[in-house]
This record gives structure tokens, sequence and C-alpha cells, in this order.
């Protein structure tokens, strides 16, 4: 890996930790539990890191191996995470129903 | 454009579709959209990695997609609103598992040298994502309960820890220096584990909101190193955002302890509370006991009501029945409100989400800095299954392990009545002596059958 892409990498890295801090902090208390649990489901992005893993070797070998556990993992979190925070979330908008009622 | 080029590009517009997913996380009546937008990217994202021409093994991919959305599935539909936090900690390991999996694939799979930085970054992926993997579990146990609440410590630890940092950097070294060295490799594997293990056993419970958050934000930091071994920006982009939301959710859970992330890590908070069993610096007075019917008086002669809920409620799923006695006395004319502090319940906003579940009116809730003034004017409190939160020895007891900790001050009203399952102390293991004060009711027993008792006596 040359250093331009690296420096490219971390430009991206710092740059998004800034946006993630600020839009976080726009989040009111009420919403703190599926806001984590949101970017809970949203951390197992690593399932395109897992993904790859899993279909790149051509046959099946100690890394697709690896990669085929990491995408089971991968896809609990990001399924049970996205599901979970949708729950949670049904419950503040049901309530903004039952009040205009 | 080539078929790479396009995919990079489908990359960024999932990244941004993050964004606008946690953007819209700002306000409840945009929350829900944003939880779609956010699930878009990932689909996206994914959609856009299955497309990627050097792609061999789908059969794999979809049993290992079937599998693990079953699982998640299952347990997402199943958990209960009170066990959320511990819920989100299991599937924020299975994050960090994921993390270093690919990690260890890439290192078992890439062909030629790696490149310096490429190294560093796959040996930081895999010590993240391993201790994020096995310090969730422990979070996981010490919420539900299953091994003991109480920090875990022993002589040495944090030398002991230490140690393993300094041999894990050692055998990383290593392993950079000759990736040949597999041996090495899958003993880094091993200590991370145990890292994560060793870190969160000492922390009390009462601390377990903190640490979730902040081994969530490890997984994004994670799927960041990932990402750069990887040399994929979506990883390094989402990775990043999750990894900063973390931090600072966590900052903000600790300014609402008032104590530094340092304390809280290495603290062993509520490891010893001898002052109280010494008798030294301990409460003095006597519990007084009541029975329902007092209590049920003493609410239907108030003018101005104050509920606060803590996580004793939310044990005893008594969130439906706290608000139809809300609502029963407010119809009656009592002025009902909820005081919320920031760390009520297990995770930041839990309680929030819990009283959410019961249908409580959102114009009914105050956050402690609204309310905190008012307690002084209200003629009663009624503290449900919450402990740490109105402790007053947090104001006045610089010997108190949560002192300076901003608290509800429920002691400042005519009555406070104060349910509670039993006579121990709560789950940071501190005396309250908010409990043995002379305007203070108490009412033992499991807080959803009390309340059921308080409502038909009320209305009677």
């Amino acid at each position: 890996m040359d250093t331009g892409t690296i420096i490219i990498g971390l430009t991206i890295f710092v740059l998004a930790c800034f946006a993630g801090a600020e839009l976080i902090s726009k989040v009111p208390q009420t919403l703190h539990t599926p806001l984590m649990s949101a970017s809970n489901a949203i951390s197992g992005v690593a399932i395109l890191g897992a993904l790859i893993a899993t279909g790149r070797p051509e046959s099946i070998d100690a890394e697709s191996m690896l990669g085929f556990c990491a995408v089971v993992f991968a896809t609990v979190n990001v399924v049970g995470g996205y599901m979970v925070t949708d729950r949670m979330l049904q419950m503040f908008k049901k309530k903004k129903r039952k009040k205009k009622e | 454009m080539s078929i790479v080029n396009i995919i990079d590009f489908v990359y960024l517009i999932s990244a941004v579709l993050f964004m606008l997913g946690i953007k819209n996380l700002s306000s409840p009546a945009t929350a829900k959209l944003g939880n779609k937008l956010s699930m878009a990217g990932m689909l996206v994202a994914i959609a856009a990695t299955l497309a990627s021409p050097d792609m061999f093994g789908y059969t794999m991919i979809i049993i290992a997609i079937a599998i693990g959305a079953a699982i998640g599935g299952y347990a997402a539909v199943k958990v209960e609103m009170t066990s959320m936090p511990e819920m989100v900690a299991l599937f924020n390991g299975c994050g960090g598992a994921a993390s270093a999996l690919v990690a260890m694939a890439e290192f078992n799979g890439h062909t030629g040298a790696f490149a310096n930085f490429t190294m560093i970054t796959l040996l930081l992926s895999v010590i993240i994502g391993g201790l994020t993997f096995t310090g969730s579990i422990i979070a996981y146990t010490k919420l539900q309960g299953i091994i003991s609440t109480r920090p875990i410590t022993y002589p040495f630890q944090q030398v002991v820890n230490a140690g393993i940092v300094l041999l894990t950097i050692f055998l990383a070294y290593l392993v950079f220096q000759n990736p040949a060295n597999t041996l090495a490799f899958y003993f880094i594997i091993l200590l991370a584990l145990g890292l994560g293990v060793l870190a969160v056993i000492p922390i009390g419970g009462a601390d377990m909101p903190v640490i979730v958050s902040l081994l969530n934000s490890y997984s994004g930091l994670a799927v960041s190193m990932t990402g750069f071994a990887l040399n994929n920006n979506a990883l390094i982009i989402v990775g990043s955002l999750v990894g900063a939301s973390g931090l600072f959710l966590t900052k903000i859970m600790c300014d609402a302890m008032n104590r530094s992330l340092a304390n809280v890590l290495f603290g062993a908070f509520g490891a010893v509370d001898d002052s109280v069993a010494d008798g030294g610096e301990g409460p003095t007075g006597s519990m007084k006991g009541f029975e329902v019917e007092d209590v049920a008086i003493t609410l239907q002669n108030a003018d101005s009501l104050i509920i606060v809920p803590g996580y004793g409620m939310a044990a005893a799923q008594a969130q439906h029945v706290t608000r139809e006695l809300g609502d029963y006395l407010g119809e009656e004319g009592v002025d009902v409100r909820y005081a919320i502090h920031s760390v009520a319940g297990r995770m930041p906003g839990h309680m929030n989400v819990l009283l959410a579940e019961a249908d409580v009116p959102y114009d009914q809730l105050y956050a402690m800095e609204d309310i905190n003034d008012d307690f002084s004017t209200t003629d009663v409190v009624l503290v449900i299954g919450a402990n740490d939160v109105v402790n007053p020895a947090a104001k006045t007891n610089p010997g108190s392990p949560i002192y300076g900790m901003p608290i509800l001050e429920v002691d400042k009203a005519q009555t406070v009545v104060v349910l509670k399952r039993s006579m121990n102390v709560g789950f940071a293991g501190i005396e309250n002596e908010l409990f043995f004060k002379d305007n203070t009711m108490m009412l033992f027993g499991d807080a959803k059958s009390s309340i059921q008792k308080l409502l038909s006596a009320v209305k009677e």
C-alpha cells in the first residue's frame, strides 16, 4: 500500500470521526438507547469484509471458513440490531398516534 | 468506469445513507425513517459487495446469512424491553467477533508480503475485535445476573492486565517482523480474548452501561481497522462513525455520574463498601415499613406527585401499572409528573424507552435538570425501584463512592414513598440514607404487585 492511499484512508477516518460526533450530539437523551442500538447495528458493516473473505477464495479453505463464521456473526449483529432498534422506535411512534386520537 | 469504481461509488452512497440515518435519529418523529435509511445503506453496501466480479462462494454466503439472520431475528423478536441492554451487548460482541474473524481470514488468505501499514491495522483489528467479543459477553452475563454484578477483583489485577497488554504488543511486534509466525498470531488472539474478560470483570454492574457503550465504540474502531487492512473505504467511514458515536455516548454517561472514564475502568466501583458494614459512616435510624392503605391515603391527599422510576420498576415489569396509577391520580386532579435520571435503567435513555412502551405521555416526562427545583414544592414523590439516583449521600457524604454524582433531590419533598423489594442495598451496592429519613415511607414488596394494590386502594 503506498503512502498516498494511507493518507487518504486516514483523512477519511478523521473526517468521519468528527461527522459521527457531530451527528450524535444532536440526539436527545430520550433516544439514546435506540441510538446505541442503531449504531451497534451499523457496526455490523464488518459484514462487507466477511462477505469478501468468504466469497473470494475459489474453493473452501481456511480463509473462506473464517469468513463464513464472520458472516454469521455479522449478520446476527446487523439483523438483530436493526430489528431491536425498530421495535424500540415503534413504541415512540405508537404513543404519538394515540395522543392525536 | 470499472466495476471496482462503481462499487466504491455505491459504498459512498451507503455511507451517506448511514449518516442521514443517524441524523434522523435526533427526533422521535423521524427516528423510524432514520433506521430505515440506515438499513437501506447496509443493503446497498451488501449488494455492491456481492456484485464484485471476483466472488465465488455464494452458496456459503447464503447459508451463513440465513443462519445469522435466523439467530439475530429470533433474539430480536423475543427479547423483553427491559433486557435491551443485554441484547445490545451481545449483538455488539458479534460485531467485534466478525471484525476479528475477517482480519484472521485476511491473514490466512493474503498472498505475498504484507505492507507494514496493513499488518499493523490487521493486528489492531484482531486485538480490538477479540476483546470486544469477550468483553461484551462478560457485560451480558453481568447484566443478566449470570455472574456477580459486583466487581471481581484480585491482588495485582492491574499489574496482571498491564503485563498481558505488554505481552500482546511484544507478540504483535514479532508477527509484524515475520508474518509467517502464525503461532504468535494465534497467541495474540487468545490474549485479546482473555483481555476482554479481565478488563470487564472488575467493573461493577452499575457501571455496565458505560462499558456497553465503550465496547460499542471499540467495535466501530475494529471495523475501521479492518477497513484499513482491506483498503475498503466503506468500512473505514462507517467504523469511525460508530467509534466516535460510542465514545461520545460514553462521555455523556460518565458526566451524568460525575466520574471519569478512568475511574469507571479502574475504580472497581462498589467493590468494597466497608464504611457501611463497619457502622462508621452508615446511616442512622431505622427504616419504617408502611401498609398499602397508609400510602394510598397519602397519595389521595396530594395535590402534586412526582414519580421517579428506576430499574426496579422495569425489572418487575411494572411500567404499565405505574402508568395506570399515574393516569388515575391525574384524573382525580393530582398533578402527576415523571422525573427521569439520565442513568436510570441499564442504558442511557433506557427508562424513556420503557415508559414509552407503557404509553406514558411525553409531556409528563422531565429530565433531572428540569425538575430538580420542583421537589421542594411537591407533596409526594413516589420512588419505584430507584436507589442510587436518589441517594442524598451523593451530595452530603464526601466518603461515599457516589459523592458528586448529580441526583434527583427527592428528599426535599414533603413526603417520599419508596417502593422497594427488600431492605437490601441497590445495584451499586451503596446504603441509602434517604430510606431512613423521617419523611420517608417504605413500602416493601415486588413493585408490580405493590402498585397494583396501591391502585385498587386509591380507587376505593
